[in-house]
């Protein structure tokens, strides 16, 4: 009876994730789009809903009627393929990702996470490096060369930057000696991170948005030279899931960047907030950030961005783990 | 750091698993997919579509490693093989006018390989059908999860320093070797 | 463009590669407009930049022959389109020169300064593409915001924001609008910082810095060899602006600096227009504050459609005139003549052959843009396509100026 309990709740928790990372893009276009219009002096969508709250729909709608427009000569099934790729490793992800110690309610107690893995860091970090296949698959099936082009700019730069993004977190794993997220956040709860790792920190930040593809390093799908990337040949609903891999990513992205260096759901103990919330301030912070600089900064050159991934942030973080050791002895 | 256990969903997977006929299920359900997308790296045409398979072969070994109870060897086979190497092959792939060779089938040369293929695959269902060791294959390796990073690390950087460094040299080796190789076309 | 062509296969030890033909535009969305390049790449280096023009060709000149001369004052916004004052002031001093006749001084100094704001305008929009088309969208919208105030002035004088159309031979075509000069005023005080604005968001960001400088660089003698004028020859060193060293209309009675800079990349280009915007504001400020009173035309009644209105329904001459001018247009003299102004983008330069009839025999227009365009052959370390990209947007050239 009680291991039906444990799946049910399991089931029950995983139905929940899904839900709200199928939800959650909506919100966050609006946003996007709110942020950008008011960096830019404008109103933004305005006019579906109240300032425009219900775009997001009218949108979606749009994407769904759209004609499905499969180039010739392309390859169908990993054409077809290829959005479902894009989108399966941001969910797989938020397997690992707590958001929370755990909480009771109606007498029982409930974990804030899916599952605790003494590997989950690794894990993250592997599954988020199979995103890499639906961008390439997408580019390779379109048969077309600004597709093609873009996707080999996004294999070079997604193995480039899953380097230094590796090796900054070693850091903080050898402060917590464990890979176990829950572990990671909890040596935190005196000190965060930051203050013992802010190269860790600054590296991770940078390779993180190099993973999440977005500006500066937004070249895959830079629309100044290559139309729109690898994404260029797709429409209505296959387009959709490529938008919605790219905000799943950048929301775990930013809720990576508070479990390891802004200290999880620990708040500042001065005001008193329940420790989801503090996590939830911290997450939205980050993709606001994300946000920020998307409409502030110009994009890198391919060559640029290679020198940045190989020259500077590799031995940067290299120096991280040095530094991180010689302290700890 | 030694934290107090929880509850947790492994817990209750586990409790699952302990039936023994899940598990074998589950190891043929992977293993099954492992043979069959191995198969079609081989019999596929596109070379977009075996690397691919490929692909998929590895993501089945990595779950049949978390079977075994290894789950550090599962997603390091995840990050490195799926995670870089096969990008890697695919990135190659890419830049090659595929659609060409989409037509050409097995060639006349191809004919030896085939002979040694059969010699190979003989041995091995002869070593396999000889040894007594099937049945313990499909059991667990061991509930022992937790440590299983730490021992990893102390047996590879304790009990064999030695061929770990002189791998790393070779490693090193190599990539001195391929940057010479590629400085040399450029000029 | 589905397939791959295969130019010439590079044999090297047995292996050989192809150079990818990439076709950037008609239809995208850092062209600027309908240009195609034809691009030769290997892998992300681009070996050959092949230009294919002609997607907007309207035979601006072809028509010119069968239009009379104030007719073609509207054709002559069709040219630039972001600066139409500038072509169409171009186009009436070649035919005022024809004529051998001024525009009244006022009128010279409503054209400066129309000319003036269009330049503003149309270097505004080039301040804020080239940040776009390098990946900072933000700067375009920021210099929409000014570029819309310069529109609305323009509107407040002649009712039309992009095809103006306002200049006549022998003068413009109305006075200036009541309450004109406290708008000049207002927006010459606030445009100074804009600029500054700008400049805090662009030009000191290490990655636009980093996208733009040394990138596209041309010599000054290169730039002399290609034809270049305007901020494209300034940005490259060479000191000339035919405002200054031949200077029309009133221009030698103004006070403004020429801006050269050095490099000849596409950082200087940007950095040059940034600056002439700012001369350009002083030179708006003095022709508001010289202004003088008088005709806003020529009083020459075989040229001038006349200007007093209740005249046109009791004079009996005044009504014929008007009508002849309507119907037939004014004949000019036979004789040819070339005559160029700086317009925003260059040397803009007008050929007229006349017959002596009402239409031109022939009219050649000498493009800056078409001409500019060519440096993107020109250009050294240019290796990368986003570097294409960067040195089209810093060359600003308007398609519908290079088609004709």
């Amino acid at each position: 009876m009680e291991s039906f309990l444990a799946i049910g709740l399991i089931v029950g928790k995983l139905a929940v994730v899904i839900a709200i990372l199928l939800i959650l893009p909506i919100p966050l276009t609006w946003i996007e789009r709110k942020i950008a219009g008011h960096i830019q002096q404008r109103l933004g969508p305005m006019r579906v809903g109240w300032h425009g709250l219900l775009q997001p729909l009218a949108d979606g709608i749009k994407l769904l009627f759209k004609e499905d427009h499969i180039p010739v000569e392309a390859d169908r099934f990993l054409f077809t393929l290829a959005p479902i790729i894009a989108l399966v490793p941001p969910f797989l992800v938020f397997v690992a990702i707590p958001i929370g110690d755990s909480i009771t309610l109606f007498g029982t107690e409930i974990t804030l996470y899916l599952a605790d893995m003494n590997v989950g860091l690794l894990y993250i970090l592997a599954v988020a490096g199979i995103e890499v296949y639906g961008v390439i698959l997408a580019g390779w099936a379109s048969n077309s060369k600004y597709a093609v082009l873009g996707s080999l700019r996004t294999c070079a730069q997604m193995i480039s930057y899953e380097i230094p993004m590796g090796f900054s977190v070693i850091g903080v794993v050898m402060l917590a000696q464990s890979m176990s997220l829950l572990d990671i956040v909890e040596s935190q709860a005196g000190l965060w991170n930051i203050v013992t790792q802010p190269l860790g920190f600054f590296v991770f930040f940078v390779s993180g948005l190099a993973e999440a593809q977005r500006i500066p390093f937004d070249l895959p799908e830079a629309e100044g030279d290559l139309g729109a990337g690898y994404h260029t040949e797709y429409s209505g609903m296959r387009f959709s899931f490529f938008m919605i891999s790219e905000y799943l990513i950048v929301v775990f992205l930013s809720a990576l960047m508070v479990l390891l260096f802004f200290g999880g759901w620990h708040g500042i103990a001065m005001i008193p907030l329940p420790p989801v919330v503090w996590f939830l301030l911290k997450l939205s912070f980050f993709i606001w950030m994300f946000m920020w600089l998307r409409f502030t900064f110009p994009r890198y050159r391919y060559d640029q961005l290679m020198s940045i991934g190989w020259k500077v942030l590799l031995p940067l973080s290299l120096a991280n783990i040095l530094i991180s050791g010689v302290f700890m002895l | 750091m030694a934290r107090t256990p929880r509850t947790d969903s492994g817990a209750a997977i586990r409790i699952v698993f302990q039936g023994g006929t899940m598990e074998t299920a589950f190891f043929l359900l992977f293993a099954g997919m492992a043979v069959l997308s191995a198969l079609v790296v081989v019999v596929a045409r596109n070379p977009v579509h075996s690397a691919l398979s490929l692909m998929v072969c590895f993501v089945q070994i990595a779950a049949l490693f978390i079977l075994l109870g290894s789950p550090f060897l599962a997603v390091i086979q995840i990050f490195v093989y799926v995670g870089a190497v096969m990008v890697l092959f695919l990135f190659v792939i890419m830049m090659l006018d595929v659609r060409k060779d989409v037509h050409v089938r097995f060639r006349a040369s191809a004919v030896p390989a085939l002979i040694v293929l059969v010699i190979l695959g003989a041995e091995m269902l002869a070593l396999l059908l000889g040894s007594g060791h099937i049945p313990a294959l499909s059991a667990a390796a061991g509930p022992d999860v937790a440590g299983s990073v730490k021992e990893l690390s102390l047996t590879l950087f304790a009990d064999y320093l030695l061929p770990f460094e002189v791998a790393s040299v070779v490693l090193l080796v190599a990539l001195v070797g391929a940057i010479v190789l590629a400085k040399k076309e450029t000029g | 463009m589905t397939d791959v062509t295969v130019l010439d296969e590079i044999e090297q030890d047995g292996k050989s590669t192809q150079e990818v033909l990439l076709n950037l535009g008609p239809q995208h969305p850092s062209t600027h407009g309908v240009l195609r390049l034809v691009l030769e790449m290997e892998g992300e280096y681009v070996a050959r930049v092949d230009p294919h023009i002609g997607y907007l060709h309207r035979g601006t000149e072809k028509l010119a022959e069968d239009f009379t001369y104030t007719q073609i004052i509207p054709l002559t916004d069709r040219l630039d389109y972001l600066c139409p004052p500038s072509t169409n002031q171009a186009f009436v001093l070649a035919v005022e020169r024809l004529l051998d006749i001024e525009a009244p001084e006022r009128a010279q100094y409503i054209r400066v300064m129309m000319t003036e704001l269009s330049r503003i305008s149309g270097h505004l929009l080039i301040a804020g593409a080239l940040p776009m088309d390098v990946g900072a969208m933000t700067v375009l919208l920021y210099t929409m915001r000014e570029r819309e105030m310069v529109l609305d002035l323009l509107e407040m004088i002649c009712g039309a924001r992009m095809h103006t159309s306002f200049c006549r031979v022998g003068g413009v075509r109305e006075d200036l609008p009541e309450g004109f000069a406290e708008r000049v005023r207002e927006f010459c005080e606030i445009f100074p910082q804009r600029i500054s604005d700008y400049e805090r968001l662009v030009a000191r960001n290490r990655v636009f810095l980093q996208r733009t400088k040394g990138i596209a660089v041309i010599t000054p003698e290169d730039a002399i060899d290609l034809g270049l004028s305007g901020p494209n020859l300034r940005a490259s060193g060479v000191d000339w602006d035919i405002r200054r060293d031949c200077p029309y209309e009133i221009y030698d009675r103004l006070d403004f600096n020429v801006i050269v800079r050095e490099g000849g990349d596409c950082y200087d280009r940007w950095q040059c227009r940034i600056d002439e915007m700012r001369e350009s504001t002083r030179i708006i400020e003095q022709c508001m504050r010289d202004m003088p009173q008088g005709p806003f035309q020529t009083d020459d009644p075989k040229v001038a459609f006349p200007v007093d209105k209740a005249l046109l329904s009791c004079s009996m001459e005044t009504q014929i005139n008007h009508f002849e001018l309507s119907a037939y247009g004014f004949k000019v003299p036979a004789g040819e003549i070339y005559s160029c102004v700086e317009a925003p983008k260059g040397e803009l330069g007008f050929y007229i052959i006349s017959d002596g009839s009402e239409k031109p025999f022939r009219m050649k227009v000498r493009a800056p843009s078409f001409v500019n365009l060519q440096a993107l052959q020109g250009a050294s370390n240019m290796d990368y396509l986003a570097d294409v990209v960067a040195m089209l947007g810093s060359l600003d050239p308007v398609l519908a100026e290079v088609d004709k």
